[in-house]
């Protein structure tokens, strides 16, 4: 018995010390040297573009995951070499403290750091709220604030009920699974893939030539067909990217068609939850198809409702790519993710660029705040 | 077990797919196996720079690059010009001449996302040692933050100022320091027409403006379809190419002064004399027919495409198009031909300049203000002082370090030691041009702050071309109203 527990915490000695410490020394050693390696670009040319890339990767990925391990192993040894309850003590900060340190430096010093810059970054002799005041007095920002609320009360109230309505229905159909990926699917592709997908459905040419945007191709196809039949005078093609104000609603569509899939998907499962004797009760109690979805089922999902809604929320103010990409932000499209863009790299004016930065974290705060609220109430297990 | 191979081999295949993927990335024109020589020439042509044997180029870093000293070492140069591109060929193929000569590898990156990667390399500690930089502002923003080396403490300046047009010289200082060496120049002022279509139709080239608005009506009452094809849609960039038509006429409308002042906010955005330039650009843009496709389609349409309707197959739908000389890469076919082949020299594309589209001068409207030409540039900025660095920025203030891009069309220098007969159409017409024109602006938008120039001034256009026209003051109030303060 003692032995065992000699085994697992033997007693901590000189020589045992100083072994931790060289291993930890070799450790380092080899992370400095890798470094340094990964560093030259040169390094590996002898051997020809392609494998000295291989080369790289292999080093890179040895020292990332390798480092990484044995980091952790010479941090423990060191632990374990130390007293009993100390080595209790400090080893569950040994793990904890990489973590917490590296969220603390990407993380929560640059938010510190931006909050404090929207502050000071301002001409000789200004006050501190200067940037907040050339913002909200500059029309465009003003623009882009108004379109993020477009934003906030369209997007994800879409998302969620067009997920919800595809989530019920599918529950029914008898292809379920190869029903739901085709709706799933969408969310595989990036949003600049996305955005530049839809920039070629929106595609517009003048009234007369072949339409190679899709939406224009049914629409002028479509209106043909009910020229020659007499019954419309004339159809032109539609600039659905150019057209003040619905170019917004048509950015907002690209938005909802990526996001149905994940609301769908969480719906779905929360409706499968849904114990049917609830629903089968309502059905002898009378209650038709409709009613009992939304009476019973609904209600009873509300927390998942309330989880996807926030979540698609947050990304929905996060938004910058699909703008960026098909309009530039042109056009009264622009939001305050491509404000800040714009500020950071076109006008290199940091100031106002995080000034943006801290209106969107402002603005996300209580929904993220409601979010973990939602989950926590839940079990975080719904 | 299978697990362990699901790991495994997806670990396998991140690999491989990291070694293929980045290899489009720099292009490296590598020397060094010949060490031992003496320098060889460079130029066919007969010009007063080239380093042969003994003999000095006038510049000092250059004369010993030549000589050897500096073999084997690396400069690395960033620009603009998109990975794949011609214009990134052409350049790569313009370089090696210095690489054969001096042994020093140049290493060049085209990179996407210009500004971008070159704000986030510079802030970063991690500038490359040359970077093209197209507006002066931007160099005056990286100048007085302390990232670019000085030129005028270690280059000959006299040299570079008696051989550069001076206007160019001019514009690469900044608090009387030569930060830039101006290397590429592009001329906006001409139109593009086609020229069977015109011989066909009895068109005649316009030379003065009234000329111009009546080809204008005459196209439109054979029946011959939109006198004008314009578009402004670049993305993220959009509205540019509407800011060249503003800066073009204005100049032609008003004094020179009025031009400086207007970009040095000495007068309003929105003057008068700019409102009236903005006026006549209304009468080409936004009379009833006279654009392709109306105003939608100067905003729908991306600016590489503006052209296709002339290539019609049943005759030149549109027949102007005001644009400067790169645009030949991009007419219909020639796209298509460039994309296969980047290096494919301009007299052999499917759509040739001066045979199939040839230019005018965009007419002179008020005959007070002479025949003045709207230019742009770019120049090279150096953040890593090394002296084979500052060999290749020499270099490149050489002719020689345009003849390789100068035979293969689609550049012109803003040297003025360039031998004429190196020029192929167009660029020796333009070259001429520029060296008569009567004034020579640089391109407005590039010299304001980048709120405006790049910003609100973009923007605005845009907005304008929406509304077809209308509300005009309130377009140049607005933009007036974003020039930032202090």
């Amino acid at each position: 018995m003692t032995e065992a527990v000699q085994r697992l915490n033997p007693a901590p000695s000189g020589p045992r010390i100083l072994r931790a410490l060289l291993l930890v020394g070799v450790v380092v050693a080899a992370l400095w040297v890798g470094l340094r390696v990964l560093r030259d670009p040169n390094v590996f040319s002898a051997l020809g573009p392609t494998l000295s890339k291989l080369g790289q990767a292999l080093v890179a990925i040895v020292l990332g995951v390798g480092g990484i391990w044995g980091l952790f192993y010479a941090g423990n040894v060191i632990i374990e070499s130390l007293p009993g309850r100390a080595a209790g003590i400090l080893r569950p900060y040994l793990f904890v403290i990489p973590a917490v340190a590296v969220v603390g430096l990407y993380l929560i010093y640059p938010t510190v750091g931006t909050v404090v810059e929207s502050f000071t970054d301002v001409p000789e002799g200004d006050g501190p709220l200067t940037n907040y005041g050339q913002a909200f007095t500059n029309r465009d920002v003003l623009i882009a604030l108004r379109n993020n609320a477009i934003w906030l009360l369209i997007a994800p109230a879409a998302s969620v009920v067009i997920g919800l309505v595809f989530a019920a229905l599918a529950d029914r159909v008898r292809h379920e699974a190869t029903a739901k990926s085709f709706v799933f699917m969408p969310l595989a592709v990036s949003f600049v893939g996305a955005s530049v997908i839809w920039r070629f459905m929106y595609a517009w040419k003048p009234p007369g030539q072949p339409q190679i945007g899709v939406l224009n191709a049914l629409w002028v196809g479509a209106g043909g067909v009910l020229v020659n039949l007499g019954l419309l005078e004339e159809v032109e093609p539609v600039a659905w990217l150019q057209h003040i104000p619905w170019n917004t609603l048509a950015l907002i569509a690209i938005m909802v068609w990526l996001q149905v899939g994940f609301a769908m998907v969480i719906l779905s499962a929360a409706i499968k939850g849904v114990p049917t004797e609830l629903t089968e009760a309502a059905r002898i109690d009378g209650a038709s198809e409709l009613q009992a979805f939304f009476r019973i089922t609904v209600p009873s999902i509300r927390g998942s409702i309330l989880t996807v809604y926030t979540t698609i929320s947050i990304a929905v103010l996060k938004v910058f790519d699909i703008i960026f990409v098909t309009t530039g932000g042109n056009l009264d499209t622009s939001v305050v993710a491509v404000r800040m863009y714009q500020e950071m790299f076109r006008f290199r004016n940091f100031g106002q660029a995080t000034t943006m930065a801290v209106i969107l974290l402002i603005a996300v705060l209580p929904i993220m705040i409601v979010n973990i609220r939602n989950l926590r109430r839940q079990g975080v297990g719904a | 077990m299978s697990k362990r191979w699901l790991i495994a081999t997806m670990v396998a295949f991140s690999l491989i797919v990291a070694a293929c993927g980045g290899d489009t990335g720099a292009t490296t024109t590598t020397g060094g196996t010949d060490t031992t020589e003496a320098p060889t020439t460079t130029a066919e042509g007969d010009t007063t720079t080239t380093g042969e044997g003994g003999e000095s180029t006038g510049y000092e870093h250059l004369d010993q690059a030549l000589a050897g000293d500096f073999d084997g070492s690396t400069v690395e140069i960033w620009a603009q010009w998109l990975p794949e591109s011609s214009e990134a060929a052409n350049f790569t193929h313009t370089l090696e001449p210095f690489t054969e000569a001096t042994g020093i590898t140049v290493n060049f990156q085209p990179t996407p996302d210009y500004e971008t990667a070159l704000q986030v390399a510079v802030d970063g500690g991690n500038a490359p040692d040359l970077a093209q930089i197209a507006q002066p502002g931007k160099m005056h923003q990286y100048a007085d933050a302390g990232s670019l080396v000085a030129l005028s403490d270690w280059l000959n300046t006299d040299k570079l100022a008696a051989e550069m047009v001076p206007a160019f010289y001019e514009l690469g200082t900044y608090n009387d320091t030569l930060y830039g060496v101006y290397y590429k120049a592009d001329v906006k002022s001409i139109v593009w027409y086609p020229v069977q279509g015109f011989a066909d139709a009895g068109y005649e080239v316009p030379t003065t403006w009234d000329e111009l608005v009546a080809l204008s009506d005459q196209i439109i009452a054979d029946g011959n379809g939109n006198p004008w094809c314009i578009s402004i849609e670049s993305q993220e960039a959009d509205g540019w190419v509407a800011t060249d038509w503003m800066e073009d006429i204005l100049l032609r409308t008003a004094p020179p002064e009025i031009y400086n002042q207007w970009i040095t906010h000495e007068i309003p955005f929105n003057h008068p004399e700019v409102l009236e330039a903005a006026d006549y650009m209304s009468q080409i843009w936004f009379t009833d027919d006279y654009a392709y496709g109306g105003n939608t389609y100067i905003n729908a349409t991306w600016i590489g495409e503006t052209q296709d309707p002339m290539f019609a197959e049943d005759g030149p739908q549109c027949w102007m198009q005001k644009q400067a000389a790169w645009i030949g890469g991009f007419w219909g076919a020639n796209r298509d031909a460039l994309a296969d082949d980047p290096n494919l020299p301009s007299d052999q594309w499917p759509i040739k300049p001066e045979t199939d589209v040839d230019f005018f001068y965009f007419p002179q409207i008020e005959e007070e203000f002479g025949t003045p030409v709207l230019g742009a540039a770019d120049m090279f900025v150096m953040y890593n002082d090394r002296p084979e660095v500052r060999a290749l920025l020499e270099w490149l203030a050489t002719p020689e370090a345009a003849e390789g891009w100068i035979e293969r069309g689609g550049f012109l220098s803003t040297l003025t030691t360039v031998p004429e007969d190196w020029y192929v159409y167009p660029n020796n017409q333009l070259s001429t041009m520029v060296a008569d024109a009567t004034t020579l602006g640089f391109d407005a938008s590039d010299l304001m702050p980048a709120e405006v120039g790049v910003g609100s001034f973009w923007s605005g256009m845009v907005d304008w071309v929406a509304a077809n026209g209308e509300g005009t003051e309130e377009v140049f109030q607005e933009i007036e109203d974003s020039w930032p303060t202090g």
